[in-house]
């Protein structure tokens, strides 16, 4: 930990420089609650800690044409004050708020939630369904990327050196449409996803014309499940098409045997959890 | 290593002190500002000993860094009582007897403090999801919960 420093830049080209001069050394730090415990364990120790809340664009919500954009550095507790965006994205609000307690609500972000690239991170199942843009801007500029491509592995990500997480683009949608993420952790507060999943998805007139699939804990990575989308996707969401999209979330599922769940049971629940969050995001939709 | 010099308020007070940039919010208090209240019983998130509010906000000082103190407020449990007046928070602790070793309870009364801030009226449901950030070893919680509803509906009460 010696020779540790820290910045706080007001801009994102001052961050992406600082990120720069510390060739490969420097560690964003968002709400901090994944990065401090990491160097507090020794299991990292950057030569320079780039505060990125003081960025405008990154600690900020904005509504774009129907849209919305989240910047990356923005806590859970204020995500969750957000009226509007609530409404608009219940299942994305709600799985940003079911990371950790109060006290990690007032700090962690979203950006930190999938940079931080845990198989089991809570936001990213339902921005993966939720189709996130994610724009990134590092030493080569800004680039914008599907949010499922950032993951490569549990703690790595696809981000080059240097790259900074700026904000994540909802997309707009038609009415009718809305989300939900579902978890399954053995206590009610304060634990890791055995797995968790969301759903977004259109319906129009009874028949689902359009859906994702997201699911955490289940692979080395969150999963975007397209078999399952297309089995929700032009039904009426009758138990035919439910349990097709379960057996697509089962087929997806490649999970690991730990203390939390077999791989049984984590491929179990993934058909589980999809219908009861393909149930809640129709009802949120207007589905009666 | 090169010591940041930081200007910040806590409890009121403008506030100014050197840090390196590692030391955690939660240090500084502690072993700089003698203000001691705030404890550390885990310094990784999981406890919420070390519970204080920033603008206004609940976090963990152990997951913060003293130099983000930086022309923020920051409100620990000293700056609660009023002089010799305890907060009603504190009094109804004492009373119903919501602690037995203490170790836990600035983190639970700046936590409490931070739900009726802003909910006055909690039902019992949200004021257990609003404190599961908060680890007690000996009460077994329901004191504490008892505790924050009666104070909630004795506030009310005054307010009316
Ligand atoms: C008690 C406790 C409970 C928790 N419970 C949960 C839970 O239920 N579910 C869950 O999913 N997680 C949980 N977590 C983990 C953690 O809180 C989340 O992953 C959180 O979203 C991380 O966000 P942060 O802003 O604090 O990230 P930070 O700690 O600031 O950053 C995490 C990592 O991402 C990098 N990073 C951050 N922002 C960016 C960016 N914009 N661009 C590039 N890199 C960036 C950092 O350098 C670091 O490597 C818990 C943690 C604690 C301590
Ligand atoms: S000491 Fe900070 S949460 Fe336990
Ligand atoms: S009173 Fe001892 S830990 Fe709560």
């Amino acid at each position: 930990m010696n020779n540790i420093q820290y910045v706080a830049p007001q801009s994102i080209d001052e961050a992406v420089a600082a990120m720069a001069a510390a060739n490969g050394t420097g560690r964003v730090l968002a709400g901090g609650t994944d990065l401090l415990i990491q160097m507090r364990a020794g299991v990292v120790s950057p030569g320079i800690i780039v505060d990125v809340k003081k960025i405008v664009e990154m600690t900020t919500i904005d509504e774009t044409s129907g849209g919305y954009r989240i910047g990356a550095a923005v806590s859970g507790a204020v995500i969750g004050e957000h009226a509007r965006l609530k409404k608009a994205w219940p299942g994305v609000v709600e799985a940003i708020n079911l990371i950790g307690s109060k006290q990690i609500q007032g700090r962690a972000s979203a950006g930190g939630n999938l940079c931080n690239a845990s198989p089991a991170a809570d936001s990213v199942p339902a921005l993966v369904a939720a189709g996130a843009i994610v724009t990134v801007q590092g030493p080569k500029g800004r680039r914008d990327v599907p949010v499922e491509k950032i993951h490569a592995g549990p703690g790595r990500t696809t981000l080059q050196p240097g790259e900074i997480v700026v904000s994540f683009t909802l997309p707009a949608r038609p009415a009718g449409s809305s989300d939900a993420y579902l978890r399954l952790i053995p206590r009610t507060e304060m634990d890791i996803a055995v797995v968790g999943c969301g759903v977004s998805l259109t319906i129009q007139n009874g028949t689902c014309t359009a859906a994702r699939v997201g699911l955490g804990a289940v692979a080395p990575t969150v999963l975007l499940v397209e078999d399952a989308a297309k089995a929700l996707a032009g039904s009426r969401l009758d138990d035919k098409a439910l349990e097709a999209a379960a057996a697509a979330c089962r087929a997806a599922c490649k999970p690991i045997n730990d203390k939390r769940g077999t791989i049984a049971y984590r491929t179990k629940i993934a058909g589980v959890l999809l219908k009861r969050a393909a149930g809640i995001a129709a009802e949120r939709a207007g589905r009666k | 290593m090169a010591k940041l010099h930081i200007s910040t308020t806590i409890n009121g007070e403008p506030i100014e002190f050197l840090c390196d940039p590692p030391q955690t919010m939660l240090e500084v208090l502690r072993d700089q500002l003698g203000l001691t209240g705030s404890k550390e019983g885990c310094g990784s998130g999981d406890c919420g000993a070390c519970s204080i509010t920033v603008d206004g906000r609940l976090v963990c000082s152990c997951l913060m860094l003293a130099a983000e103190a930086e022309g923020h407020r920051l409100e620990t449990i000293e700056g609660m009582a009023r002089g010799d007046q305890l907060h009603p928070l504190q009094k109804k602790f004492v009373e119903l007897a919501a602690l037995q070793c203490g170790i836990c309870t600035p983190g639970f009364l700046v936590a409490s403090k931070a739900l009726l801030d802003r909910n006055p009226n909690p039902t019992e449901t949200e004021v257990r999801y609003w404190l599961a950030g908060n680890l007690c070893r000996c009460t077994g919680y329901d004191k504490i919960i008892r505790a924050v509803m009666e104070v909630a509906a004795d506030m009310r009460e005054t307010a009316r």
